[in-house]
């Protein structure tokens, strides 16, 4: 995540068209990102197969017409695993950058706005939470909560609101300074009022775009939090527990891994552009 | 500039120093503070961690148990303790190897930093290549070069470490399958971890690059004849280095956390192993232990970024601290 913010930060947008029919670009991140979406809702257009079903006539089969992805070492269809993990593995994505940008949008506000004394102290802080690989921080999370999809959320969440924060700061710094927060200061409207109606909405307006490109990072995050063994735990259909299935297998069945993770390669890499796009478009009718 | 920089220059240097010192112990006291909240609120009994399961030692060994590690100490004396040995570098003995913790970290580095200086060095020939190519350039190479570095950027660590292994260690035996030591093992895995932290600079170097051959400066050059390539190298890249290396903190963390992965997908021993291994077991010290180190590591870095700058800055380095 801070990785992707340091970007956001750095890169000036390119001057592009501001109408999206120019831009044939942000239609072809569009397609998975809407398969993704079907999948969600309704898995079962995808695959007639559940995704425990166990056939015990095709343990470890190799991908064939029968079993699109293969199966494994149970005989689990891993495409009818990968379609019905589709809609936790989103789930925990969404809900880990909400809880995220809730946090950062507080902490980022509070360390902007607060008295100094508590706002040095916030300001502090969040740079001793960015001092930690955000995997790190995640991983204590789960010691402290446990394993599990809600706990992984949670972790995934909370390990980024830092980055989050900062952002915001930064922003309701540039906005406090506008000249149409001097103009509604000097009109005598109450403090409240700016905040809430100038302020906010003004300083979370690039959260749109940062938080499209943090949700593939989350589900990348989360992911591999499973992966490791310590994120969402194996039965349980979801992305990165199904990696980790798979990883003893790699010799005689690469396929329980490798085609899984295709799938969430490709997924993080279309939600990023769709990201990268919208900012561009935003950038584009800004006029800036 | 206000004032007279050459005057106060010795005084200054001396309280820039000790803001640096308050800066790096409020660091690390507020990772110890945090790392210890985080355990304390593990729920399980530590001595059953220790011994390795409930019930399996008698009361007279766990009293003896619990008086050893201060854990029948009240969490404020236990607090205190922890941050005064942990800020003299004394993190005690990690649960589970039964050795002092600074041993087992030391010993896990190794690997692990030979991981990771492979990488990194991958990480800046590979970005470096890419952004000089392609910097400033209309054509289909920047095209291809950037499109490729999205993607890279969004792609799991571990898939291409799946990959990797599938084609090169068990198709093509290339290279040996898991673990192992020496060169060939250092391979895929610094391949695998190096890809996104290359993409990162390259994107950065080359907008780096290209603000500064849009500059005035670059014109002035060019007009002496000086030919692309050397105007590039020589005078384009110290002002990219300057954008790029802000990113050297992020980059660290990349490593870091990215040596997690990639050593559970090559199955590779070191920190990130010792790391999954202590919030497995709950081996509370061995984690604090990380936790600080890794709080050390980014500190140190950052401040060793700044006297960098000053380096490739000279502008920096007349101006008053």
């Amino acid at each position: 995540m801070t990785d992707m913010l340091a970007i956001i930060d750095r890169l000036r947008p390119d001057r592009g068209s501001p109408a999206p029919w120019h831009r044939p670009g942000l239609l072809v991140p569009l397609v998975p990102v809407l398969l993704l979406a079907v999948a969600t809702a309704a898995p079962g257009l995808f695959t007639g197969l559940a995704p425990d079903a166990i056939d015990t006539d095709a343990i470890l089969a190799p991908p064939g017409p029968a079993h699109g992805f293969g199966t494994d070492q149970l005989g689990r269809d891993v495409f009818a695993r990968v379609v019905h993990g589709t809609s936790l593995s989103l789930t925990i994505g969404l809900g880990a950058t909400l809880v995220a940008c809730a946090g950062g949008v507080l902490l980022g506000l509070a360390a902007a706005l607060a008295p100094p004394v508590v706002r040095a102290i916030l300001v502090r802080l969040i740079d001793v939470f960015l001092a930690f690989p955000e995997i790190l921080l995640a991983l204590l999370v789960i010691v402290a909560l446990g394993r599990g999809p809600a706990n992984t959320l949670l972790a995934v969440g909370l390990s980024s609101i830092a980055g989050y924060a900062r952002l915001v700061r930064s922003q309701v710094l540039q906005v406090v300074r506008s000249g149409y927060v001097e103009h509604a200061v000097a009109l005598g409207e109450p403090r409240r009022t700016i905040i809430l109606r100038h302020v906010i909405p003004n300083a979370t307006r690039p959260l749109v775009v940062v938080a499209t490109i943090g949700l593939g990072h989350a589900v990348l995050t989360a992911s591999a939090l499973s992966f490791i063994g310590l994120g969402v735990v194996p039965p349980v259909a979801e992305w990165g527990a199904l990696l980790a299935d798979g990883r003893n297998y790699l010799d005689t069945a690469p396929w329980i891994s490798v085609l899984p993770a295709t799938v969430v390669a490709v997924s993080v890499i279309a939600i990023t552009i769709l990201g990268r796009g919208l900012q561009d478009l935003l950038a584009g009718s800004d006029g800036s | 500039m206000p004032g007279s920089p050459r005057s106060r220059t010795a005084p200054a240097g001396l309280v820039v120093a000790l803001q640096r010192l308050g800066v790096i112990l409020s660091v690390l006291w507020a990772a110890a503070t945090i790392a210890f909240v985080a355990i304390k609120a593990i729920p399980g009994d530590p001595v059953a961690i220790l011994t390795g399961g409930e019930n399996v030692v008698d009361a007279a060994e766990r009293a003896a148990l619990v008086a050893r590690y201060g854990l029948d100490q009240p969490l404020a004396v236990q607090y205190a303790r922890y941050v005064a040995h942990a800020l003299a570098g004394d993190f005690g003995q990690s649960y589970q190897y039964r050795l002092p913790v600074i041993t087992v970290i030391a010993e896990a580095a190794g690997p692990t930093l030979q991981l990771a200086g492979a990488a990194m060095v991958l990480a800046l020939g590979l970005g470096l290549a890419s952004a000089l190519v392609s910097a400033g350039r209309r054509g289909w190479l920047r095209g291809v070069l950037s499109g490729l570095e999205l993607v890279v950027l969004s792609t799991p660590v571990y898939w291409f470490g799946l990959l990797l292994i599938v084609l090169f260690s068990f198709t093509l035996g290339w290279f040996p399958i898991i673990g192992g030591d020496g060169i060939p093992a250092l391979v895929l895995p610094a391949v695998a971890l190096s890809l996104p932290l290359a993409a990162l600079l390259a994107q950065v170097l080359r907008d780096g690059l290209e603000e500064a051959l849009a500059q005035p400066f670059a014109l002035t050059i060019r007009m002496r004849g000086v030919g692309e390539a050397a105007l590039r190298l020589r005078h384009a890249l110290r002002h990219a280095a300057l954008a790029a290396s802000t990113l050297a903190g992020t980059l660290f963390a990349g490593v870091l956390g990215g040596s997690i992965l990639t050593e559970t997908v090559f199955g590779r021993s070191g920190i990130g192993q010792i790391t999954i291994q202590a919030i497995r077991t709950r081996d509370m010290p061995l984690l604090l232990g990380l936790v600080m180190l890794s709080a050390l590591a980014s500190v140190l870095i950052n401040l060793s970024l700044d006297a960098l700058y000053r380096r490739i800055d000279p502008r920096l380095r007349r101006a008053a601290p």
